[in-house]
């Protein structure tokens, strides 16, 4: 049976062969001139948690809505299991939705808000029953089955809407920020708790969040949406590690971008001349790029060595700097380093070593930075 | 001015400054004279014996609506509630005084059920009632069926048009109650305006009776209470949540079954507190049947003005009020108790 550990060994988005459970092709949406989706097209394969991420505004929430069939495309068509439902109303599709304020019906209890989609589908109620009950299991809110809503905590509401949600077994899961009205110390338990019961129940997840972290923790792949398109699709290790653009690289993590000129371009390796860093990065992998473009290099702050002594030998991926600010996480600690140039470079080092006073790099002292070749990412947009 | 600025004085420097930018000092002098009453002994004294009873600012606040109650309504009811178990008698006042001195100090209080018993025995008055109670009912749903579309088209219009139907709901009361009820004489009468257009198009030969029947009746009263139906409608349709609705879409309900089983059932409150502006006043109504109605359209309303100024009768008069007053307590008390229970749900 699919499920999302599995999928993400699988990684069906990889063969060429494999179906995609849902088919979204050419979809634009216009509100007005407002062009809130424009032309995107995207594949989720079965059993997935594919997440869309982008900020406020992005189109992210639009694209949800069409999936669910709450707005219609202006153009392009969706397609789930091999059907067409770009025209289908909401309540005939095989899909459900977890609203971002939850949307519990306030005039009824938590066992009639859960077996609500049930009735309309006209079961008996014996297996009514048995359903929400074994739902009401799951998320463990079996004991406030009579309980009206206003009488819940907010997570005990996240739990009902979810049950509300699935109880119908729907093909497709829509939830729109699912976690976004939690505190942080639950909102992590949960994350957690949502991959389980989707491993659990097999369903394909489409989550919509402006909270990259959250994205990361759930995520089978995510796609970045950005000014109504969505701009790369990948796993969170491929967004991460490999940002396609400025863009990506900046809205996922924090990243020390450099402008910088091509001045040299192999296959297997490129060197970029960075007026910002006063020195040369040297970047193992290509890129497709004319020589003495102007490039971006992106540089992730935890895979910055940051040192007192200046690193062995000559060449490139190192420069000298003060440190000026340091913060202090526990787990972590961020240094802000000026180079000569004024440019100021985030490093983050893990505190590994428990150490007190005298070993630790401190304020206005000399550093040399340092990173190994396989570690900046070069983008030409 | 003066009182304004008084009001003001307390809210900040500012404004007392521009006031005296302006040359007006009344703030000052008031403010000042305030400060020099709390400096009197008298003053002192007798907030300090308030303040021991447990009263405060707060409770001379609150008790302005309580005193408005005490003597508007609880004093005169009781004066009613007194007439209403009297004796007629020809004089002024034309009834038995309730409270009679056997002596010095014995008080004679006379209980006359008389009258009650009276409403009861003469069927005018027991049909009177139940056509007032079945005329406001069948109004206050016309009203609902009415009301409740126009409510929703508004609560579900632009936000940039609602103010503007609304101030049209509204409008009617610009003018007198009673003047528009006239107006209506005018349309429906035989030779008014709805009959000359008819028959100068030829509909009809002869004009339809309309003014002084029972139609004309709910006419007048559906077309003035409306108003009191549609705005608790729309308050209450406007705060509705219209996620809940793209929820119950979601989970496969047609718009239709929605609107059954959440949208009527979270507007109930609207419903309610509409049902009753329009039921209670319709009950009691006296200008619409007696301009409008017909010799056949009897309502408590008329009969008790008859008995009041055609009958001279007083304490019958004062009988028919209390009894429709009972009469309509019960509804009012489920009012209450639902609206009660829908803070309860949305606290």
């Amino acid at each position: 049976m699919a499920n999302a550990r599995q999928d993400h060994r699988s990684e069906p988005w990889k063969d060429p062969g494999a179906t995609p459970y849902v088919r979204i092709d050419k979809v634009t949406k216009k509100f007005g001139d407002f062009v809130a989706v424009d032309d995107v097209t995207l594949n989720i394969y079965r059993g997935e948690i594919f997440c869309l991420l982008g900020g406020s505004g992005c189109g992210k929430t639009t694209l949800l809505r069409m999936m669910a069939g709450f707005e219609a495309p202006t153009a392009g068509s969706i397609s789930l299991d091999g059907v067409d439902i770009t025209a289908m109303p909401p309540y005939e599709r095989p899909v459900n939705m977890m609203f971002q304020s939850y949307a519990l019906f306030p005039h009824m209890t938590v066992q009639k808000n859960v077996a609500f989609g049930l009735h309309q589908d006209k079961l008996p109620k014996s297996e009514i029953d048995a359903r929400v009950a074994e739902m009401l299991k799951l998320v463990r809110m079996e004991q406030f089955a009579s309980r009206a809503p206003h009488q819940l905590s907010g997570g005990q509401r996240q739990r009902v809407a979810l049950a509300r949600s699935l109880v119908k077994r729907p093909k497709l899961l829509l939830l729109d920020e699912p976690l976004a009205a939690l505190d942080k110390k639950l909102r992590e338990h949960t994350q957690f708790e949502l991959i389980n019961i989707q491993e659990t129940l097999g369903v394909t997840f489409v989550v919509v969040t402006h909270d990259q972290e959250e994205a990361m923790t759930l995520a089978s792949r995510i796609g970045v949406m950005n000014h109504s398109e969505i701009v790369q699709v990948g796993t969170p290790a491929d967004i991460y590690e490999y940002p396609g653009s400025r863009f990506v690289a900046d809205f996922i993590g924090s990243v020390n971008m450099f402008e910088g000129r091509l001045i040299e371009d192999e296959p297997y390796y490129v060197r970029v001349e960075s007026a910002d860093l006063g020195g040369v990065f040297h970047v193992s992998h290509g890129v497709s790029a004319a020589p003495n473009a102007t490039v971006w290099v992106a540089l992730r702050p935890e895979k910055i060595h940051i040192l007192r002594d200046r690193p062995d030998g000559e060449g490139d991926n190192r420069v000298a700097g003060v440190v000026t600010e340091i913060a202090y996480l526990g787990d972590q600690s961020i240094y802000f380093v000026r180079l000569a140039g004024g440019r100021l470079v985030r490093v983050t080092q893990p505190n590994i070593l428990r150490q007190s006073g005298g070993g630790r790099i401190s304020w206005d002292e000399q550093v040399w930075l340092s990173w190994d070749s396989s570690s900046p990412v070069v983008v030409t947009q | 001015m003066a009182i304004l600025g008084f009001l003001e004085s307390g809210g900040g420097h500012a404004v007392s400054r521009n006031a005296r930018e302006v040359g007006d000092s009344s703030p000052f002098v008031l403010t000042g004279l305030m400060a020099w009453i709390k400096a009197l002994g008298p003053y002192r004294w007798a907030s300090n014996r308030l303040r021991d009873r447990g009263m405060s600012g707060r409770t001379a606040v609150i008790s302005v609506p309580y005193l408005w109650l005490l003597l508007f309504f609880l004093v005169p009811f009781l004066i009613v509630l007194k007439i209403s178990f009297s004796d007629i008698r020809l004089g002024m006042p034309p009834y038995e005084p309730f409270v009679t001195w056997a002596s010095a100090h014995v008080m004679d209080l006379k209980f006359n059920f008389g009258n009650y018993a009276f409403l009861w025995e003469d069927a005018l008055y027991r049909n009177a009632y139940a056509n007032s109670i079945m005329t406001a009912g069948f109004s206050t749903i016309l009203c609902l069926l009415i009301g409740y579309p126009m409510a929703y088209g508004i609560a579900r219009s632009k936000p940039s048009w609602r103010n503007l139907l609304l101030l049209l709901v509204m409008l009617p009361f610009w003018t007198s109650f009673l003047l528009r009820v006239y107006a209506w004489i005018g349309i429906l009468k035989n030779n008014g305006l709805i009959n000359n257009l008819l028959m100068s198009m030829g509909v009809i030969d002869e004009p339809i009776v309309m003014l002084q029947t029972n139609f004309a009746v709910y006419l007048g009263i559906v077309y003035s209470y409306l108003p009191f139906m549609v705005l608790p409608l729309y308050t209450a349709i406007e705060k509705l949540d219209l996620t809940l609705l793209e929820a119950a879409a979601d989970l496969g309900c047609r718009p239709t079954k929605a609107f059954f089983k959440i949208t009527i059932p979270l507007t109930k409150g609207g419903i309610v507190a509409g049902s009753m502006l329009v039921f209670i006043p319709a009950v009691g109504e006296f200008v619409i049947p007696a301009l409008l109605g017909g010799p056949g359209s009897l309502m408590i309303g008329r009969v008790l003005w008859e008995e009041f100024f055609n009958n001279r009768s007083w304490p019958i008069a004062s009988a028919v009020a209390i009894a429709m007053l009972i009469l309509l307590v019960f509804p009012i008390w489920i009012l209450q108790r639902v609206q009660g229970r829908e803070m309860g749900a949305h606290r």
